[in-house]
């Protein structure tokens, strides 16, 4: 395969999205375009709309969008629903997954992986084998293999969720991977332990969207294009070092001197 | 006995000798059908007497109006004996399309199927059963059905029998003493543990499911055993009406659990009463599942008679259209000491209903007595309904009553999170569902646990009902 001819088109492509929650208009035209190979940060502050542009790129039913489209791979997903948008190849780490009490993490993640690589991906491990090798890949992550056997985030620590979350991403091996807040309420060895799962996901043929309001996760997750998300819109892109400028000034600063539509 | 005369010329000749003599199964109840039962079962004078007394009671008491809607059952309308071997009245094609594909879909043997359906040939896993048996009876252990019992054990069964559920108890419990055939006897002798459990589905056949089938269970002192009964897989049944009584004693320090899973046909009344007496620090647990039916009604009670009894009830109830399964459990405290704990979950679905109906009642003097209650309720969509009806009597001041009860739906975010894992909306929903269930499911012999996620799989696909 020509790769140049590859690397041209978009992976995830969004054109001019409005999305609104409960009648309220929260997202007011996004752009966005993201490549292979390519890490994308979105910052900004509380309210801007990060947390709602992840759940509208996912497919959340609440998150309704009024205009505007959402390519993945080229084709508009807009109007799928949240399984047949993971079965395309996207993922979204969640910022507060929930717990599904009685559902073991072992019997989730087979019907997950069932579901997204196929039935046959999953039949050709048995049980008791797919059970060791998901134990090692909790090993590997971090935590204790007994989580194989507790209940979908059910009692987890906010350490334990973002983890498991991280293990997810690794297990799907999606081709874009959305990470909302993955920093938030992780001490600094928790979010390096996350930082190098998600580097250890990431290659050239895969992208990332990560939404974050510190700059802290940055240096461990370093992302080729930033992007300033204020009341509903991209205010200002640019490279690492905008992130930098941010973390010294502050939001305050872009509304100032930032605060039109500066697109790389 | 001049009355037989007006069967059939058959009877007549039939009523001299008991081999020879043809039963004409027929509907409706009479003095005429119970002694018919008693004679042809060649029953002791005790049980013919106690029959027909049963009869009595069932004709004066009133019509339940308190629960589920009864108002459709023509008790002239049901066939209350039919011999074993003529039990093969209706023909594999009139078992319903719903049934069959839920056969289909388990993945039920040929042979189990036909029988399940209620079609001719029975189906007996005599091999299973014989080794079975012959270990359990080089322990002393007695596991017979109910009418062999009562041959073979007379006094065994005379002592025991109705001595927790009183003919007096409920119109449906008179109705079964009247006319009851079939279910199972298990004697289990002091110090005997039971390890593997005792399955009725190991000896299928008409004679244990019949519709008004009679178990007694006596665990002798230290003793432990283990009761499953049902299928997961659909039992149809052309006759509507299913009464059955259950009772167990549970003597000093003894250990009993009766597992039930209830599916019959979408026509069927269940209507059943099971209870058990636990004696000082014994421990009985109903661990009940009701899939199927029309209407279920059905409270399985334990009567903490001695010091340190402890009992459990572990049920859960599903309800899709028109089914109402009123169901529950009672915990009567009558010794200190005592301790209970119920917990009911129950999924109602496509205009389903479901109704927790419990009570908990603790005499003056019962001190130190614990009781926790705990009913989930699921409700799947708009149509369906669920209702809690917790009764509690407390009349001694030294107890710890604990109750909670919750109505959910499948959460939004719940079913998103999956989905975003990949998931269909039916997946998840079947795996909320299942993970709602789980608690019950986990108690449960294995391969019935299988079945029991397979079944509420094809429920949520709608490919049953």
């Amino acid at each position: 395969m020509n790769s140049a001819v590859k690397d041209s088109k978009s992976l995830l492509l969004i054109r001019d999205l409005h999305v609104s929650v409960e009648g309220k208009e929260i997202l007011k035209g996004i752009d966005l375009d993201i490549k292979r190979g390519e890490i994308h940060a979105i910052m900004g502050p509380n309210g801007s709309g990060k947390s709602t542009l992840a759940m509208a790129i996912m497919g959340h039913p609440s998150y309704r969008i009024e205009k505007g489209e959402i390519l993945l791979k080229g084709e508009d997903i807009s109007r799928l629903p949240a399984d047949e948008r993971a079965r395309l190849g996207l993922f979204l780490c969640f910022q507060y997954p929930v717990s599904v009490e009685g559902v073991s993490v072992a019997n989730f993640m087979r019907s997950a992986l069932s579901a997204v690589k196929g039935r046959e991906f999953i039949e050709k491990m048995s049980i008791p084998r797919f059970k060791l090798y998901l134990k090692e890949r909790i090993k590997e992550i971090g935590l204790n293999p007994e989580l194989a056997k507790r209940y979908v985030n059910d009692g987890f620590s906010g350490g334990e969720k973002k983890r498991f979350e991280i293990l997810q991403l690794q297990l799907l091996e999606p081709e874009i991977a959305i990470l909302d807040e993955m920093d938030s309420g992780l001490d600094i060895d928790a979010l390096k332990i996350a930082s190098d799962g998600v580097m250890k996901y990431f290659n050239p043929e895969r992208a990332i969207l990560m939404i974050t309001h510190y700059q802290r996760i940055l240096n461990y997750v370093k992302p080729h294009f930033v992007h300033v998300l204020m009341d509903g819109k991209i205010v200002q892109s640019g490279g690492l070092e905008l992130s930098q400028q941010l973390e010294e000034k502050g939001y305050q600063w872009v509304k100032e001197n930032g605060g039109k539509d500066g697109k790389v | 006995m001049e009355r037989f005369k007006i069967i059939d010329d058959s009877y007549k000749y039939g009523f001299r000798d008991p081999e020879k003599y043809v039963f004409k199964a027929r509907k409706g109840l009479s003095r005429e059908i119970v002694e018919e039962i008693s004679w042809i079962k060649q029953e002791p004078e005790w049980m013919r007497k106690f029959r027909l007394n049963s009869l009595e009671i069932f004709m004066k008491k009133p019509m339940p109006t308190w629960g589920a809607d009864l108002s459709e059952i023509d008790f002239n309308d049901i066939y209350y004996y039919i011999k074993p071997s003529e039990r093969q009245g209706h023909s594999w094609d009139e078992v319903p399309e719903y049934i069959k594909n839920t056969f289909e879909r388990l993945g039920i043997p040929e042979a189990e199927r036909k029988f399940l359906a209620g079609v001719g040939a029975q189906y007996e896993s005599e091999m299973v059963y014989h080794s079975l048996k012959k270990e359990i009876e080089q322990m002393g252990v007695i596991f017979l059905d109910m009418d062999t019992a009562l041959k073979e054990h007379p006094d065994l069964v005379k002592e025991y029998f109705s001595t927790v559920v009183p003919p007096t108890d409920n119109k449906f419990a008179a109705l079964n003493s009247a006319v009851w055939s079939g279910g199972s006897f298990i004697y289990v002798p002091a110090g005997v543990k039971v390890d593997i459990p005792l399955q009725a589905y190991f000896r299928i056949n008409a004679q244990n499911m019949g519709q008004f089938e009679r178990t007694l269970i006596i665990a002798e002192e230290g003793s432990f055993v283990h009761y499953v009964e049902g299928c997961t897989a659909p039992v149809y049944a052309s006759s509507s009406l299913h009464a059955a009584v259950v009772e167990i004693i549970v003597k000093r320090g003894a250990r009993v659990r009766y597992t039930t899973i209830q599916n019959w046909s979408y026509n069927v009344y269940n209507l059943v009463t099971k209870r058990a007496v636990a004696y000082e620090d014994a421990v009985m647990e109903w661990i009940d599942g009701n899939l199927g039916s029309k209407v279920t009604m059905k409270y399985p009670s334990i009567i903490l008679r001695g010091k340190g009894a402890k009992g459990e009830v572990l049920s859960i109830a599903l309800a899709g259209k028109g089914q109402h399964q009123d169901a529950g459990s009672k915990a009567i405290h009558i010794a200190p000491y005592t301790s209970s704990q119920i917990v009911s979950k129950s999924i109602s679905r496509n205009g389903g209903r479901t109704s927790y109906r419990g009570l908990v009642k603790v005499i003056k003097g019962a001190r130190g007595v614990k009781t926790r209650v705990k009913c989930d309720a699921l409700i799947l969509d708009e149509r369906s309904r669920s209702d809690t009806y917790p009764y509690m009597e407390i009349e001694e001041d030294d107890v710890t009553v604990e109750h909670e009860a919750t109505v959910s739906k499948i959460e939004v975010e719940q079913l998103f999170y999956l989905m975003s894992r990949g998931l269909n909306e039916t997946e998840a929903s079947t795996m909320i569902v299942n993970g709602f269930i789980e608690p019950f499911v986990k108690e449960l012999p294995m391969e019935y646990a299988v079945e029991m996620n397979r079944l509420i799989q094809l429920q949520m696909e709608g490919a049953v009902g």
